[in-house]
């Protein structure tokens, strides 16, 4: 079996924009550029795909981007069910899974984005691609076990991720007076990270710590610089056994662990968690999956020498790391403050490609893309000499996770 | 009609036969939950099975109206034509509940003297005759 030991060993991406800024190609047309260019990297063929993975609200069909590729045969089409950015890491699992098992030998893991031609994911309205209609004042029917949750968030105007991912994260400073100077730690940091990245859309445009706080209230506590960007992009991981990699252009980057997964009750996170234990709601929900990931690995949060935390609000980070153990239950706030995620001179180089926050946001999909780069010394933050890289996708949802390593 | 605090045209609920029992007892201003009728475990939102024993029997329990914010946000952005922002969504755990937490929005207060642990109650808005919506204010 282990030769069939899963390893990714290419990795690819158009062009990340503002969103609304790609309308001359189409989404999925962008995802296939994206896939050909991970390809490329591999230093293999479009014709040795037979296996694509994606997760959620994915619009770009496996079977369509097969048939525009003109893939051979599609031996492996597959999707997640964790909502949005949270089935990256899991995307990835499944190609692991497909691979150590025999069911494919090349999965590729893609997302593609272009907001501008479908909606626009920050808007306020309700989370359709329907414009936003005064609708009659009465319960409506819901179409969906989606919308019947919602039912019990939208009426009071929860429609917005910035609200949402807020309440957590607001529990969070009452408990442990977590502050936002601590948040805007990491949105800084993340920034200074940019710099160096040509792709990053963010790049070479400088943040301070006083910008942050004089950014406007988008949903108390999170400004707008606690949020993630929006953005057209496209990008791709390609999976494959160890036996095949060994001739492939690129040093191959094994996949030691995934996990995904969600606590009690949390279904569609801050939307409907309202009655999660109380131990958890002020947390990443991760705490669990991450001590199964740990122990799958054979590795602890001291052995991670670079991370690529998903970061769609800088709360979210900041309680990720504390469930993934870099530092106790409530220290997040001084953790990050002590310049901890910092590529240089930190403890626990983060998002060394800038995050979602000031590279892109694809979903974090381009967190894997970073993982992975991060290992073969090819980063634009390089850590010299590192061997181990934890990749999440989300918190305060269900989410996932991939430890990655260079032997 | 009650005091109104939002527009006419904030989004109304969505609802299946499940959770439709929840928005009837509102439309009577009852703030009701969930309960097991087996196990007596109290759920929201409403769900078909408790999460519990597994039992599908449950009723309703009609509850005090007061209860506690257990987190906050103040939102910037409008939601509705002629919404007023900024406004608060909370968390407010419900007294008598067994432990039940439910979105809402505090109202009737600065948005900025919102605090966690504060004191609230019911207060219904009438958004039409057949939709009541349950926000809460400060005691």
């Amino acid at each position: 079996m282990s030769s069939r030991r899963p390893h990714i060993v290419g990795v690819g991406e158009s062009k990340y924009t503002r969103w609304g800024k790609i309308g001359d190609i189409t989404e999925h047309a962008l995802a296939c550029q994206a896939i050909m260019r991970a390809v490329e990297d591999a230093g293999l063929e479009v014709d040795d795909v037979d296996g694509l993975a994606s997760f959620a609200e994915d619009r770009n069909e496996a079977i369509f981007i097969a048939a525009d590729l003109g893939l051979p045969c599609l031996r492996f089409g597959n999707m997640v069910w964790m909502p949005g950015g949270s089935g990256a890491c899991a995307a990835v699992a499944n190609a692991a899974m497909a691979v150590e098992t025999g069911q494919a030998e090349v999965v590729v893991v893609y997302r593609s984005l272009c907001q501008g031609q479908f909606f626009r994911f920050g808007n306020p309205t309700p989370i359709s691609s329907q414009p936003l209609e005064p609708p009659p004042p009465t319960v409506q029917s819901a179409d969906s076990l989606f919308m019947a949750s919602m039912g019990f968030a939208m009426p009071y105007g929860m429609l917005m991720a910035a609200a949402a991912y807020a309440l957590p994260t607001r529990r969070h400073m009452h408990l442990y007076g977590t502050t936002s100077e601590q948040l805007g730690h990491i949105s800084v940091t993340f920034r200074e990270h940019s710099h160096n990245n040509p792709r990053a859309v963010m790049g070479g445009r400088p943040m301070t710590l006083d910008d942050h706080q004089s950014s406007p209230m988008i949903a108390d506590p999170h400004r707008l610089f606690d949020c993630c960007l929006e953005n057209d992009g496209a990008c791709a991981v390609v999976v494959t056994s160890e036996e095949r990699a060994r001739d492939l252009a690129k040093r191959p980057i094994e996949i030691l662990a995934t996990e995904q997964g969600a606590p009690k009750g949390y279904a569609f996170g801050p939307f409907t968690n309202a009655n999660v234990a109380d131990e958890i709601y002020a947390t990443g929900a991760c705490e669990e999956m991450a001590n199964r990931l740990w122990a799958k690995a054979g590795v602890g949060p001291k052995d991670v020498d670079v991370a690529q935390i998903y970061d769609h609000f800088t709360g979210c980070v900041l309680m990720q790391l504390e469930d993934y153990g870099f530092c106790k239950r409530g220290e997040g706030g001084p953790f990050v403050e002590s310049g901890a995620l910092a590529w240089k001179g930190g403890s626990l180089p983060t998002n060394t490609h800038g995050g979602s926050l000031s590279e892109a946001y694809i979903h974090g999909l381009n967190h894997v893309v970073e993982g992975t780069r991060s290992l073969r010394g090819e980063s634009s933050c390089p850590v010299d000499d590192a061997e181990v890289c934890l990749v999440t996708s989300a918190a305060c949802v269900p989410s996932s996770a991939v430890i990655l390593g260079r032997k | 009609m009650s005091e109104r605090f939002f527009p006419d045209g904030m989004p109304s609920p969505t609802a299946d036969t499940t959770t439709l029992p929840w928005w009837e007892a509102a439309s009577e201003h009852r703030l009701v939950v969930q309960r097991c009728t087996a196990c007596q475990h109290t759920r929201h939102p409403p769900m078909p099975i408790c999460p519990e024993c597994r039992s599908s029997e449950a009723d309703w329990q009609e509850l005090s109206g007061r209860g506690e914010i257990y987190t906050y946000t103040i939102v910037h952005r409008p939601i509705a034509a002629d919404q007023e922002v900024p406004f608060v969504i909370a968390i407010v755990a419900l007294e008598g509940s067994g432990g039940i937490r439910m979105m809402t929005n505090v109202v009737g207060i600065a948005a900025d003297q919102v605090r966690v642990g504060m004191p609230v109650e019911v207060v219904w808005e009438d958004m039409s005759k057949d939709l009541a919506i349950p926000r809460f204010r400060p005691i």
